[in-house]
């Protein structure tokens, strides 16, 4: 920091540390960074808005294909995950009520328990993703349409009683597992980045970062970690419940 | 200059004055402070460096397409690569250039002081933003040397996905993160704008640079991610074979055309609206006039975003959407007329019985008014269906576009370039040249692209290379006209970096304007501020400022 800065800091009143020298007060700063986060978090509702789009025509269009290839997804994976995934938002949260009353190890513990979370989230949704690739229902890898054509020859076809499908509708199920990965596997590419961020967060919590007032890196993240979780409590219905029971 | 009764010019003494000693300049040296700096005035000019770069590229490309075009038959190139240079011409100019243009350098650079505030909110996303912009570049001319892109800018699917065997993925990625930057500096704006204000700084007291340039953000902020996720489909059609985009799987590339111009129909409104902005700011000052209707001018701004959100699909009146939906969007289309006719009304009614003077930002800015209303007024041409088919994918369009974008946001881009250069130099550039550069500028324009109009409703296809030869005449014109506009473009650059050295002493307010950006010294202390400014006037008050001055004088005396 050069030499006029620090002079204008001086002459200002005693500001702490972690206050940027354009901001006026603290409270500025932390609106106009949570403000920021909430701009963002609606960029990636945008963002995650355009698959869901293309999932509503697709899925208005060719809807016994839906149907079908949903039933695929083993609900008791998805829904085991949903409840990983509430939890760590509410270890989060308790992170950031750490934070805010200064209490440095309940945050680093907290810290911790949603990284693991995250980690075991990632853990289930592999094992869902190796089973798609056991049963060839990866699209353009060897795409299989077995388990529509012949739904008798699948135990989860077989389970959810379906017909089986005509191969022009059996091959639409494909776009239903394309979207079906991109968008958890776009949902999982921000629980990575989250998790990542997590790790250094635990790191710096345990110097006692976030525990001397400046809560806003703590709190923003834990809106980003939030909204991660949302996406899933509109992913888990659309893709693993709504078409449970119809045939 | 001080005697000529026809500006309002007024420097200081050049006998004795200096630019000041700190200023945000001269504050820290080497090319590492600017490569890392935080400051808003620092990023902005390094945005101003990069964008005239890749303008330069894209305008070189501009030229090749030209001389093609010059004869009827192909001959200068092949025409898959004509197909190359028209796609990057595109890529770049609209990517690199337009989209960055006036907000990452000029709102950069004068939202912050309009403000009254250090800084931007978030100094470090903005510095990314750069960075993200100057990656996506890098890339963009990766794509160039190593082959190119023939798909049009529009990467229109099956073609992109299925049938091109050029760098669609490399342009792709280019454009994710070259749309990441612009989303960073949407965010930044809208966060500065609701919380950096100073005190007094009420949402009816920014200026309306800043109004334009809130309204855009909202665009940049909404719009973008849905161009990034349109890209990363069509990057996993193209690697994978995902069928999202494929009629053979079931899918339907119908509804790429959606995603893409979702974003690719506000984002002409986030090239557009930052330099309506500008026009606001140098039609007041150089009427000396408060803008006419200044409320309507900023909410018309805004409305402009939000209307822009549902036109999409009058880009895809001859794809096979429904009638029922060609209809609507047609509606609605026309209604984006009546926000940008309120602009230009008021700008008009600014000047009536203003104290016009004629510098050559003001030059610039009837320029834009007069271009961008045969733009806007042919866009009514294209919003109307039945004149839409027949006059889409022709030279009409590209006329149409043009008239936009090099005649509207290009002029607005110069003439907020040289309304601010006193600001962000210190030092004026050469009044007279400058004035030269304005009208060749604007006759090299209507010679290029008014002739484009006319082939456009006689039938001439655009991405063409070649064209049946009764259409040359008229190509003549376009292309003697671009060697013109050619010289327009080059003249600023080589008098602006004269007037870096040899320019004349600027002083703090050389045209007399209100805002607060020209309350302060030039070029600006890094903190932009002595003190933090109090806002106890409206915007545009030229009696205030004359108050101010008398004070000056009674204090000085």
């Amino acid at each position: 920091m050069s030499d006029s800065t620090a002079i204008a800091h001086e002459a200002h009143h005693e500001h702490p540390p972690y206050q940027r020298h354009h901001f006026e007060t603290v409270e500025q700063q932390a609106d106009a960074t949570n403000f920021a986060m909430w701009l963002f978090l609606l960029t990636e509702i945008m963002f995650f808005g355009g698959l869901f789009t293309a999932y509503l025509i697709y899925r208005n269009w060719y809807y016994p294909a839906f149907v079908a290839a949903s039933h695929q997804l083993d609900i008791r994976w998805g829904t085991a995950n949903t409840a990983v995934l509430i939890s760590s938002s509410f270890t989060m949260a308790m992170g950031v009520w750490c934070s805010e009353t200064r209490r440095k190890s309940g945050l680093v513990l907290c810290l911790v328990l949603t990284f693991l979370l995250g980690l075991v989230f990632l853990g289930i949704k592999t094992i869902e993703y190796s089973e798609k690739i056991e049963k060839h229902h990866v699209p353009g890898f060897h795409y299989s349409l077995n388990s529509f054509l012949n739904p008798d020859s699948d135990e989860a076809a077989k389970a959810a009683g379906d017909k089986p499908l005509p191969l022009d509708m059996a091959r639409h199920t494909e776009l239903y597992f394309f979207l079906y990965f991109a968008m958890t596997g776009m949902h999982a590419l921000h629980m990575i980045i989250g998790i990542a961020i997590l790790g250094y967060m635990i790191f710096r919590a345990r110097a006692g970062a976030y525990t001397t007032g400046h809560v806003t890196f703590v709190e923003n993240f834990g809106l980003y970690w939030h909204f991660v979780d949302i996406v899933w409590i509109f992913l888990f219905p659309l893709l693993y419940l709504i078409s449970r029971h119809a045939n | 200059m001080s005697t000529n009764t026809n500006t309002i010019i007024s420097l200081p003494d050049q006998s004795t004055a200096r630019i000041p000693k700190t200023n945000f300049i001269t504050k820290e040296n080497g090319l590492l402070s600017w490569l890392l700096t935080g400051d808003h005035k620092r990023i902005a000019i390094l945005y101003l460096i990069s964008i005239t770069f890749f303008f330069f590229i894209g305008g070189a490309l501009a030229g090749l397409i030209r001389l093609e075009l010059l004869t009827p038959q192909s001959d200068l190139m092949a025409t898959d690569t004509y197909n190359k240079v028209f796609t990057m011409h595109g890529v770049i100019m609209i990517f690199l250039f337009l989209v960055p243009s006036v907000p990452a350098t000029l709102g950069n650079f004068f939202i912050p002081m309009m403000l009254g505030a250090k800084d931007l909110a978030l100094p470090k996303i903005n510095l990314l933003s750069w960075y993200l912009y100057v990656a996506g570049g890098i890339l963009v001319i990766y794509t160039m040397v190593s082959g190119g892109v023939d798909t049009g800018w529009t990467f229109t699917t099956p073609l992109s996905t299925h049938y091109v065997n050029t760098n669609v993925l490399t342009t792709g990625l280019a454009i994710f993160i070259a749309g990441f930057s612009s989303i960073f500096t949407g965010l930044n704006f809208i966060v500065t704008i609701h919380k950096m204000r100073c005190p007094g700084m009420t949402w009816f007291r920014m200026p309306l640079f800043v109004w334009a340039h809130y309204a855009a953000s909202i665009l940049m902020v909404l719009g973008t991610p849905v161009l990034a996720i349109a890209v990363v489909l069509v990057a996993l059609e193209r690697t994978v074979g995902i069928g999202v985009f494929d009629p053979t799987k079931g899918g339907d590339p119908l509804l790429f055309q959606h995603l893409f111009w979702f974003y690719s129909h506000p984002a002409v409104y986030i090239m557009i609206l930052p330099g309506m902005g500008v026009i606001s700011e140098t039609i007041s000052t150089f009427s000396r006039k408060r803008v006419f209707g200044y409320t309507a001018v900023a909410f018309s701004s805004v409305a402009i975003a939000v209307f822009g959100f549902f036109v999409w699909a009058h880009h895809m009146f001859i794809m096979g959407i429904s009638n029922y939906a060609m209809l609507v969007f047609s509606l609605l289309t026309m209604l984006v007329a009546v926000p940008s006719a309120i602009k230009i009304f008021n700008w008009t009614f600014t000047l009536y019985r203003g104290s016009i003077t004629f510098e050559t930002p003001m030059l610039y800015s009837f320029g834009f008014m007069g271009l961008f209303t045969i733009g806007g007024l042919t866009g009514v041409f294209l919003g109307t269906s039945g004149t839409d088919i027949h006059l889409t994918e022709t030279y009409f369009i590209v006329a149409h576009f043009h008239f936009v974008m090099v005649g509207g946001m290009l002029m607005a881009f110069l003439a907020g370039i040289h309304f601010w250069w006193p600001k962000m130099t210190g030092r004026m550039y050469p009044e007279k040249i400058s004035q030269l550069a304005a009208v060749v500028t604007f006759i090299g324009f209507n010679f290029t692209f008014f002739p484009q109009f006319i082939l456009g409703m006689l039938g001439m296809p655009r991405r063409y290379a070649a064209y049946p030869p009764e259409f040359q005449v008229l190509n003549v014109f376009s292309t003697a006209g671009a060697t013109i506009l050619g010289v327009g473009y080059l003249l600023p650059i080589l008098y602006l970096t004269w007037s870096l050295k040899y320019g004349e002493i600027a002083g703090d307010n050389p045209w007399q304007a209100t805002g607060l950006e020209w309350q302060t010294q030039s070029p600006p202390l890094t903190e932009n501020f002595v003190v933090t400014p109090i806002m106890d006037h409206e915007a545009y008050d030229y009696e205030w400022l004359d108050q101010q001055k008398a004070k000056e004088v009674a204090s000085v005396g």
